[in-house]
């Protein structure tokens, strides 16, 4: 076990090395300069000295290998580096805005997880009645749904129905309860609606699959009560691909905040990744990838190992 | 239903144009003004500076030696300069200082900081940036006599001077701390303005409260003020409705405007002006066809542009149809003019049967060509698609391309495109600012066509010297007849300017730029 | 005691066997119902110069933001055109899009998953670590990246560029899944019994392995497509996929869209339940098909 440990945690290394080059070289492929951006998108008259000299000043002149070799020689000692567009560190950009991300993602779990299992587990339970086909179609449509444009309806019917807009900035959780929920309960349930679909289809298989062992088989022959069967059985063994499947698709949060934050006007992470592409902020789009990626790796390898560990037949492989 | 919205609009905006009797109210003080702005600056300082999203939040901490009078655009009123003197060779000028200035840190503020901040304008050191010091070229020198007293010398009479000075990107900055560091500005604020700087919170929003000893008696009226970062236009738009805002200072596209007359009735106003902000299409000369001025000039009398800015002013924020400068400019052609260039006749069936002939005769009757725009939907998008449209009437066939804007800008800059719609925006109407497009691009950083034309640079250096009026104008005129006749660039319609803010916002007044009138000095809260 | 009596007379049947679509009809009421909806979406796709009552580029500025009536069923958007008649010329880009995209996605992905099987050792874990620096991307990241680098490169009326950065996504999560596939088959003797009998490389891929991974290989080339169309729906969203004026759905939901959306919701509703309805539909699909092939896949 502990060399399988050893073995993944050393493959980690390759693989945060390829998307830091991968995400290097696909930014300088983009088209377009930051400096370009910054004075003349408002149609400003500049000269080519004072954009010679800007780029000079965020060290856009140095040779490509060079910039490549300073990046991550700062990422080894965790200096993220100055966003380009504001001159402000990295780091203070991104933490002021991860909190607010952070909680829609939390609370977008929380609302999948206790959706999805009780509704899973009743699906396959009464599998092929209508409850399950109805809970089927519900989760069918949380995949088909676009979540901004379920953003978009909810907005829409709150202002159509009540005059009512959620608050525009965020308050922390604990400074003011009710503003904070109020602003981020609705893009939680535009992004959770998906979430929850994924994991509910996810448990309604696995408990089905489990419903069908021997063990269950046994438990009932012996007349264990019903309840006891699903309970104590069926579900404990379940949970393991429920629980590492919420844990996988969190890490696809992510992708859907992106969109799903311009539609509600979300300071968060998100926004500010579709704000620095557009503006070929380098040192920030490359630092919010690498975050991200290195989130998804960690999320990978623990789950890899869970699966080790259950499974002996992998560690040897 | 919509001509209901309609006239509801039309009548909300006929008593808002009406000279302004909202003055005669007293002003209240207190009160925090919130207000929505659809960027975020990047850095903190004035002269450097390009965009709308710097000006609403931080000018309030500013002042400049001149300004704009709010209510009496164009006129020009002292904002730190209590007097000021003209030479009548226009080549020296003097600015007599107020004299109970002080900046937020409680210092006096004197000639030298004027000397300072305009030094750094006009010949930035120690690695400031100066967006503008092209502006400033023509001053020699700058004295300080005494510390009430600032002389500017120039090297040649320059029309313009005197709107320059007024400039809304000229901030005074303290010159203490600019030698302490010349980069000081980008990320500190130390003003004389109106309001102190209290916090910024990145993505989210902005707070200035108000200046106790501002060097205006009584000034400003506002407690504080906060601007916050809305993206989104459909999220702007929803705060204005719920009141979580009470105005925008950019401007509305016609079709919120009434979405919000509708929602709210006589809660809100409508202030309505035409913008100095213009939409122009670029063809880059270096391209086959478009080294022939015959395809150009074509394709420039292909567009119904009387009809189509009727048109395209119900769902968009154009309106107005002129040529080099902004319709109802002193220095402007007025319709009359107008009509008689190539592409701004009434009559468009006979113009677009010149232009079919131009096209024969230059051998390109079915011509393709790809049209770059802005990946911006206003007003970028319903223009290129009324361009497209209009140029489908001459048998010319059109690709509409929006690549994202940082690769627009860069084809743009290296030619890397066909034609494209540009825009042109200024904070105020000043022939050597609008006739930047135009002039060679050699000189012009602006000017995308890639043309050079010396007859124009001619023109434009000898309406910059000439200081009568009259005499101007014509100049002006033997300009634009050159400049679209060739029709490197070409403009195609002006922008409209919609404001709609809730009622309790008085003391603001609308101008033809969102660059001016916000220093918040004059504004209150009648609540 | 009785005699035993006659023996029952067991009366065997061939069971009549049944056209294999009628037998998914049947068995898979669901399943099949999404593919009528997609076959629908088809022919509209196809024939949309006859479906369509009028021409999606037309502008008419007289019908701005019309709602809907008999002259324009799901009312007008904010150039006067028909919003029905953008919908099902949008159902000829979804699906075009989204089937060249999954094919392109899952069957390099299949391609990469059977060689990373079979071959194994270094090949296999080079192979599998860049399948891993792919994966560690999100969606949206690795699609938005690709189109800002490429750019626009029109075929037809079809941005192959765009296709190419939807597709991109897939390659890894297909090869996932037909790796652990043909890895079954290959522990299998006689996959060592053909290398020991001299045949090639190809031929064994081909007649043995390939078969195999042919259901996980359809399964995911369906669900793909549906992911196709919300990814093609979220990027045009964004700005990022198809630009005006060409019909698209998602293009559909932005843009002026968001300008005008709440004053003229048909021009959301009807793009958002096109997209909705066509992701169903093959999600639908492509469940019951993995139902009916091969029940114990997991995927």
């Amino acid at each position: 076990m502990l060399r399988y440990t050893i073995n993944r945690l050393l493959l980690m290394i390759p693989t945060l090395l390829g998307v830091a080059v991968l995400v290097f070289v696909l930014l300088r492929l983009m088209p377009g300069d930051i400096v370009e951006m910054r004075y003349l998108m408002d149609g400003g008259q500049v000269s080519p000295e004072v954009l010679a000299q800007e780029r000079a000043r965020l060290g856009l002149d140095k040779p490509l290998w060079q910039q490549c070799i300073d990046w991550m020689g700062g990422l080894l000692v965790g200096d993220l580096g100055t966003s380009m567009w504001t001159g402000r560190p990295v780091w203070d950009e991104i933490s002021s805005r991860f909190q607010l991300s952070f909680q829609v993602a939390i609370m977008a779990t929380i609302l999948a997880t206790a959706i999805a299992i009780p509704l899973g587990t009743l699906a396959a339970l009464f599998k092929d009645t209508w409850v399950d086909r109805i809970i089927q179609v519900f989760a069918i449509a949380g995949l088909a749904v676009p979540s901004f444009w379920l953003g978009m309806l909810m907005i829409l019917s709150l202002l159509l129905f009540f005059n009512w807009i959620p608050p525009l900035t965020f308050t922390p959780i604990y400074v003011d309860p009710w503003h904070n929920l109020s602003q981020l309960i609705w893009p939680a349930l535009a992004v959770g609606y998906r979430y929850s679909a994924v994991a509910t289809r996810m448990t309604r298989s696995t408990v089905l699959e489990v419903l069908q062992e021997d063990y269950i088989r046994t438990a009932r022959a012996k007349g264990v009560f019903e309840r006891l069967v699903v309970t104590r059985h069926a579900m404990r063994n379940a949970m393991l691909p429920v629980v590492t499947v919420i844990g996988l698709e969190f890490a696809f949060l992510i992708g859907g905040l992106v969109v799903t934050e311009q539609v509600f006007n979300l300071n968060g992470i998100g926004k500010l990744f579709v704000e620095t592409v557009t503006r070929n902020d380098y040192t920030m789009v490359q630092a919010l990838v690498m975050l991200v990626a290195t989130f998804f790796i960690i999320v990978n390898f623990i789950v890899d190992l869970l699966y080790a560990a259950l499974d002996p037949r992998i560690r040897y492989r | 239903m919509f001509s209901r919205l309609a006239l509801s609009a039309a009548l909300t905006a006929a008593v808002a144009l009406l000279p302004a009797g909202a003055d005669a109210q007293t002003p209240k003080k207190g009160g925090e003004l919130r207000f929505a702005v659809s960027a975020e600056p990047p850095d903190y300082d004035c002269h450097a500076a390009t965009s709308f999203a710097f000006i609403h939040p931080v000018r309030p901490h500013y002042n400049t030696l001149l300004k704009f009078d709010p209510a009496n655009y164009p006129k020009v009123v002292g904002d730190l300069a209590e007097s000021w003197e003209q030479s009548a060779d226009g080549l020296t000028y003097t600015f007599k200082l107020k004299k109970n200035v002080k900046f937020h840190d409680g210092t006096p503020m004197t000639s030298e900081d004027v000397k300072a901040s305009y030094e750094r304008i006009r010949n930035p050191q120690g690695g400031a940036r100066s967006i503008r010091k092209a502006a400033y070229e023509d001053i020699e020198s700058i004295e300080t006599p005494d510390e009430y007293t600032v002389v500017f010398k120039l090297k040649a009479p320059n029309a313009s001077m005197l709107t320059n000075f007024a400039s809304p990107w000229d901030c005074i900055y303290s010159a203490a701390k600019l030698k302490e560091d010349p980069k000081f500005p980008e990320r500190n604020i130390l003003g004389t303005g109106p309001f102190k700087f209290v916090e910024h919170a990145a993505g989210s929003h902005w707070v200035g409260e108000r200046f106790e000893d501002y060097h205006v008696p009584d000034r400003p009226y506002l407690d504080r003020y906060r601007a916050i970062f809305i993206t989104s236009t459909a999220a702007r738009v929803n705060a204005l409705q719920a009141g979580e805002v009470l105005t925008e200072f950019r401007g509305h596209s016609p079709a919120d405007r009434d979405k919000l007359v509708a929602a709210l009735g006589d809660k809100v106003e409508v202030l309505e002006s035409p913008w100095i902000c213009s939409l122009v299409v670029t063809f880059n000369t270096e391209k086959k066809p478009f080294d022939d001025a015959r395809v150009r000039r074509a394709l420039s009398l292909a567009i119904d542009r009387w009809k189509g800015a009727e048109a395209l002013s119900k769902i968009a924020l154009v309106r107005h149809v002129g040529g080099v400068l902004r319709p109802g400019y002193e220095l402007a052609a007025t319709d009359k003019e107008l009509e008689e260039i190539p592409g701004f006749g009434r009559d468009i069936k006979a113009a677009r049967e010149e232009a079919k002939k131009l096209l024969a005769e230059a051998g390109v009757s079915n011509l393709k060509f790809k049209l770059m725009n802005r990946n911006v939907a206003m007003p970028y998008t319903p223009v290129g698609v009324f361009l497209i449209d209009q140029w489908r009437q001459i048998g010319v066939t059109t690709e509409h391309e929006q690549p994202e804007t940082a690769a627009y800008i860069s084809n743009l800059r290296n030619g890397n495109y066909e034609a494209g719609l540009d825009f042109h925006c200024d904070a105020v109407d000043d022939p050597n600012l609008q006739l930047a497009k135009y002039i060679s691009a050699d000189r012009s950083p602006i000017n995308y066509s890639r043309a050079n034309d010396r007859k124009l640079d001619e023109l434009y250096d000898k309406q910059k010297g000439e200081l009568d009026v009259e005499k101007r104008k014509q100049i002006l005129r033997e300009f634009e007849r050159h400049a679209l006749a060739e029709a490197y660039t070409i403009p195609v319609v002006w922008w409209h300017r919609i404001i709609v803010n809730w009622k309790q916002l008085k003391g603001w007044h609308m101008s033809p730029s969102h660059y001016l009138n916000q220093d918040l000095q004059d504004v209150w809260l009648d609540q | 005691m009785a005699i035993a009596e006659e023996t029952p007379k067991i009366t065997y049947t061939v069971p009549k066997k049944r056209h294999p679509v009628l037998q998914f009809a049947i068995t898979q009421p669901l399943g099949a119902a999404g593919l009528v909806f997609i076959i629908v979406l088809f022919i509209a796709g196809i024939f949309a110069e006859y479906v369509a009552p009028y021409d999606p580029l037309e502008i008419d500025y007289g019908a701005m933001l019309a709602p809907p009536s008999w002259e324009h069923w799901m009312g007008t958007d904010a150039f006067g055109r028909d919003v029905f008649s953008r919908i099902i010329y949008g159902a000829r880009t979804a699906l075009a899009v989204g089937f060249l995209s999954s094919l392109l996605g899952s069957g390099i992905g299949a391609v990469i998953g059977v060689v990373s099987a079979y071959f194994g050792g270094r090949i296999d874990m080079v192979i599998q670590r860049f399948m891993d620096i792919l994966l560690s991307f999100p969606i949206i990241v690795l699609a938005l990246a690709v189109v800002a680098v490429l750019g626009k490169w029109p075929v037809a009326g079809l941005d192959i560029n765009l296709i190419i950065a939807i597709a991109i996504p897939m390659i890894p999560k297909v090869s996932r899944v037909v790796r652990s596939a043909a890895l079954a088959i290959r522990e299998m003797p006689y996959v060592d019994a053909a290398r020991a009998a001299g045949y090639s490389h190809a031929r064994i891929i081909f007649r043995h392995i390939a078969p195999n991974v042919v259901a996980p290989f359809l399964i995911m080339f369906t669900a793909f497509i549906a992911q196709a169309i919300l990814l093609e729906a979220s990027l045009s969203f964004l700005g990022l996929g198809v630009t005006e004026p060409t019909p698209a759905w998602g293009l559909m939901l932005s843009g002026a869209s968001q300008e005008f959306y709440q004053e003229a919701p048909w021009m959301i509703i009807f793009p958002g339940l096109a997209i909705s309805l066509a992701v169903f539909a093959f999600n639908l699909f492509g469940d019951s098909l993995r139902d009916w092939l091969d029940p114990k896949i997991k995927l």
